[in-house]
């Protein structure tokens, strides 16, 4: 058997609690290309000019099949995973090049983060965040042990991107299956050809179908009967740049209601758990609660949300680091590795909340600069800060916690504390 | 308080409006201006801004007056 | 002891002891100063400047200052550490003795130097006729006190402004006051705004986004006089067609004058362009041979570019007080072989009518223009400039995430025109010439300038049409 790619041998299931020694090995060719055609970059320096190259598209659909792949007969099943079910769908912003994403862009900011229209929309959210998280910890009172993720990381963003987008949260239980099911069925590493992958993906592409039709039904339903939210004002309301039609619409409340919360839940339970890993940082943050603002932007960059992306493109060949990146290749962004990247980030595996000159790519960078990072920011900033301030005494029970399948969004599927109480 | 924006670093992301709207102001899509001496009651959500700029364009004084050491 | 041993003790007593004087206590002064400090220097600092104010930052001034937003006197710099500093404000520079090693001041003060930075910046180009020039509702705006005035002038409100020249600081003035819905004319002797710096296609740009917004925009023509009423307030302008516009502000935007005169008769490569230096900032004397104890930093340094033929590059940019000043700074306490070149890439913004202006390179060393990506109908895109098949410079309209991409072709000699991107072409990318005018026309100076390859070299003269 060929001896696996460090790329390959991060993506195995059994490294997703710790990726980073082969994400070390990977940062020794900036950019690799993999036995499939692929390039992944995994350096912050060569991720941060792959972000700015007006000759980088990140629309799948001007990416062809890799024919390198099957000139080498690599993994067949890489052929039609389940981002192909995604790409199935209208574009959303995350999936267009300009001029269109730019327009659509412009189009979704005022409903959803402000500026420049209405620059306090986020922050008016705030008293709100503060009353579940408050509601969240006094469910804890009287516990001993406690899930930091289904009791806690969970609830708070899904409760607050339902609120944003007018989605109504008794549909909740429907669409988390969707999204696990989707989440679970997706892999870019070797064990994508098992056959229980193979099985995952035929499930995967249902859910995606069915969590469409979901958002399409919704958008229906607010254009018959404006409703609360932003959906309903975008569905109703013609802007100066006119309207979006309803399939790009609501192929971006699917990446609106999975994005707005799924990476912010990782990001939640990452929090807790790398925190409870590192008792000094976490008795400096009870002490000096102010340092919640830089150590979230430290925590981003600690365990990265979003492990890399892989929907771009080289329009032309592209010199970069060495390697010429071939017109039509398919570019994997490593966020998780750039970000601890020693050429970057001094000492990149220590935990300081106050470091500083911190430009982490834990949101990445340039035009697909992460749509909702105000949102996440406040989310688990008073999220995180309250748990600290808060909880008594928490301990981890398990080191590693479980984590879930899915590679780019990867988190923990559990984060059992043990904890003491709850303060007021 | 005093801040300064690198305005070559900025690319208009617009984080800080959405943290501090009353320091940080967009004209069009990505024209950013700012007030460099805001009221030291809008230090938090000055910080806020300056951590989540995705460039780290924003510089915050670290000195207070005593130590600028002015003649004047 | 060896003679290495000897310059290391004297490097070390100057670092300790030493006199080290600033002239010019704007961006560059002060961050010099504080680079100064952060090398360890701990020897005595004077800084000194004209203004009676602290150090304070100008690019607002033209923008929220103006609009009324911002009170002209919140525009004070942060600082990034204690400097430690004897500061003489409100007192200028008017002489220097390389023999003494003295600053001559204007209340007759004689500061003595071991080692001298030169950082004393530009000044407005006033309108030409004193007489003029003295009439009421006549302003120009580089100082706070300019802003200040020009301010409390628009808030008035003015029945009509009418700017004088139109380069980035005069459109930023048109641009606030259509923002303020004041009736504006603009008066430009090129073919267009920012033709200097941007050349004569983006000037068609920037032309249609002026007319777009309510300017009264009136290209290829010049101002002849500036008529006054009996009270000494002026009310009409008379252009060299021989129309008039009533207006009663009137905002001459004529570019900069580098301060140098204070120089006079000190021997240093000192002239139109500011005072010549090398890379790291060290000054030439007037016949190209370098100091050892002068240095030069930010809006008056002009210094070789390895990018541009190493030609001296003047700019009047933000980054290049900066940097310019952190460099001098290293260099003034450190010895060859430790010396740090200045090697930063010109940038420059600009936000006016709503659009974000940004450019990497130097504009006007190119000849050909290209679009690259947007739409100019919309007024977004990015642009580059071509000489001689290579990349020299870009410019950005509302496509700022998009230049640092073109900064990395133009530091690595890319090819011009660029390799096509892959989406959101231009319907026309094909090169065309890029129109800059002769840089001797006085109103089309750009904001950063080659000056040739002669230190002392004075190739342009400011010669007012008299009518």
């Amino acid at each position: 058997m060929v001896e696996e790619t460090p790329w390959q041998q991060a993506l195995r299931y059994a490294n997703r609690a710790n990726p980073y020694p082969f994400y070390e090995e990977l940062r020794k060719t900036p950019v690799a290309r993999q036995p499939d055609g692929t390039y992944v970059v995994s350096t912050y320096r060569e991720i941060v000019t792959l972000l700015h190259d007006p000759r980088v598209s990140s629309d799948p659909r001007k990416c062809p099949a890799p024919a390198a792949a099957q000139a080498e007969g690599a993994v067949e099943a890489e052929a039609e995973p389940i981002s192909e079910a995604v790409v199935s769908l209208e574009p959303n912003i995350i999936t267009q090049d300009p001029p269109e994403h730019d327009r659509d862009r412009r189009m979704m900011t005022p409903h959803f983060v402000g500026p420049p229209r209405s620059p306090h929309l986020i922050s008016d959210l705030e008293p709100e965040i503060r009353r579940i998280v408050a509601g969240l910890l006094d469910d804890m009172r009287g516990k001993t042990r406690i899930d930091a993720v289904d009791d806690f990381a969970y609830p708070l963003p899904v409760t607050v991107i339902c609120k944003v987008l007018g989605v109504p949260l008794e549909d909740e239980s429907r669409f988390h299956r969707w999204i696990e099911t989707a989440l679970d069925a997706l892999d870019f590493g070797p064990e994508a050809a098992s056959e229980e992958m193979q099985n995952r993906l035929a499930g995967g592409r249902r859910a995606v179908a069915e969590f469409g039709q979901f958002a399409a039904d919704l958008l229906d339903r607010y254009a018959r009967q404006p409703g609360p939210g932003m959906l309903s004002a975008m569905v109703n309301e013609d802007g100066p740049e006119g309207h979006m039609s309803k399939g790009v619409l609501a192929s971006n409340a699917l990446l609106l209601i999975f994005a707005g919360h799924e990476t912010t839940v990782n990001l939640i339970a990452h929090s807790v758990l790398t925190l409870l890993r590192h008792p000094d940082a976490l008795e400096k943050l009870r002490r000096r609660p102010e340092l919640i603002v830089p150590g979230v932007e430290e925590l981003l960059r600690f365990e990265s949300s979003v492990q890399f992306w892989h929907t771009r493109s080289a329009v032309e060949d592209i010199d970069i680091a060495g390697t010429t990146i071939p017109k039509g290749a398919p570019i994997f962004l490593a966020y998780g590795s750039a970000n601890r990247d020693p050429e970057r980030f001094t000492d990149p595996d220590e935990l300081d909340l106050e470091r500083r000159d911190n430009q982490h790519l834990g949101f990445s960078q340039g035009i697909h600069f992460c749509f909702g990072a105000p949102l996440a920011r406040l989310e688990v900033q008073i999220a995180v800060g309250e748990f600290v301030r808060r909880v008594r005494n928490p301990r981890l029970v398990e080191d590693p916690p479980p984590y879930r399948h899915n590679q780019i969004f990867r988190g923990p599927r559990h984060v059992l504390v043990d904890i003491d109480g709850i303060r007021d | 308080m005093r801040i300064v924006v690198d305005l070559n670093r900025c690319q208009g992301y617009a984080q800080c409006v959405y943290l501090a709207h009353e320091v940080f102001r967009l004209s069009g899509q990505e024209a950013l201006t700012y007030e460099p001496n805001p009221d030291d009651e809008r230090l938090l959500q000055v910080e806020r801004a300056a951590a989540a700029c995705p460039v780290q364009a924003i510089v915050i004084d670290r000195l207070d007056g005593a130590k600028r050491g002015e003649a004047s | 002891m060896t003679l290495r041993a000897t310059v290391a003790e004297l490097v070390h007593e100057f670092r300790a002891n030493g006199r080290i004087v600033i002239v010019g206590a704007s961006l560059a002064g002060l961050r010099a100063a504080e680079a100064l400090r952060e090398e360890g220097f701990t020897g005595s600092l004077t800084i000194i400047g004209d203004e009676p104010y602290e150090p304070y930052d100008r690019p607002p001034l033209s923008k929220q200052v103006l609009k009324g937003w911002v009170p002209a006197d919140h525009t004070k710099l942060p600082r990034m550490r204690e400097v430690d500093a004897q500061w003489r404000l409100g007192v200028a520079a008017i002489g220097l003795d390389r023999v003494t090693k003295r600053v001559r001041l204007a209340d007759g003060e004689q500061v003595p130097y071991d080692r001298l930075l030169i950082a004393t910046g530009t000044r407005a180009r006033q309108w030409p006729n004193p007489t003029e020039a003295a009439l009421q509702g006549v302003h120009t705006i580089r100082s706070r006190d300019d802003a200040a005035q020009l301010q409390k002038a628009l808030a008035e409100p003015p029945s009509r402004v009418l700017v004088i020249g139109a380069g980035f600081i005069g459109s930023e003035v048109a641009s606030v006051c259509r923002e303020l819905g004041l009736p504006v004319t603009v008066v430009e002797r090129g073919s267009a705004p920012l033709v200097g710096a941007l050349g004569g296609v983006i000037g068609e740009i920037a032309a249609r986004m002026q007319r777009d917004h309510g300017v009264d925009l009136r290209c290829g023509l010049g101002v002849s006089s500036l008529e006054g009423d009996s009270g000494g307030h002026v009310r009409r302008v008379h252009l060299s067609d021989g129309t008039a516009v009533d207006a009663d502000v009137v905002v001459a935007s004529l570019g900069s004058i580098r301060n140098v005169e204070w120089l006079e008769g000190a021997g240093l490569a000192a002239g139109f362009w500011g005072v010549g230096c090398d890379a790291g900032g060290r000054a030439f004397d007037i016949n190209g041979v370098v100091t050892d104890s002068i240095y030069v930093a930010g809006d008056v340094a002009r210094a070789p570019h390895v990018l541009y033929e190493y030609q001296f590059l003047a700019m009047e940019h933000w980054d290049n007080a900066v940097f310019g000043a952190e460099v001098a700074a290293h260099n003034m306490v450190n010895l060859e072989p430790h010396y740090r070149p200045h090697l930063l890439l010109p940038g420059f913004w600009s936000g006016q009518f709503g659009v974000n202006i940004k450019s990497v390179g130097v504009p006007p060393f190119g000849d050909q223009i290209v679009f690259t990506q947007g739409s100019i109908e919309e007024c977004r895109f990015a642009a580059a400039y071509g000489h001689r098949g290579r990349i020299v410079a870009a410019v950005a309209f509302d496509h700022g995430k998009w230049l640092e991409y073109y900064g990395k072709l133009i530091e690595h000699s890319g090819p011009f025109p660029p390799p096509p991107v892959g989406w959101d072409q231009p319907a026309d990318t094909k090169p065309m010439p890029a129109e800059f005018p002769d840089p001797r026309v006085p109103t089309a100076i750009p904001d950063v300038v080659l000056t040739g390859h002669d230190p002392s070299e004075r190739t342009a003269e400011f010669r007012p049409r008299r009518h």
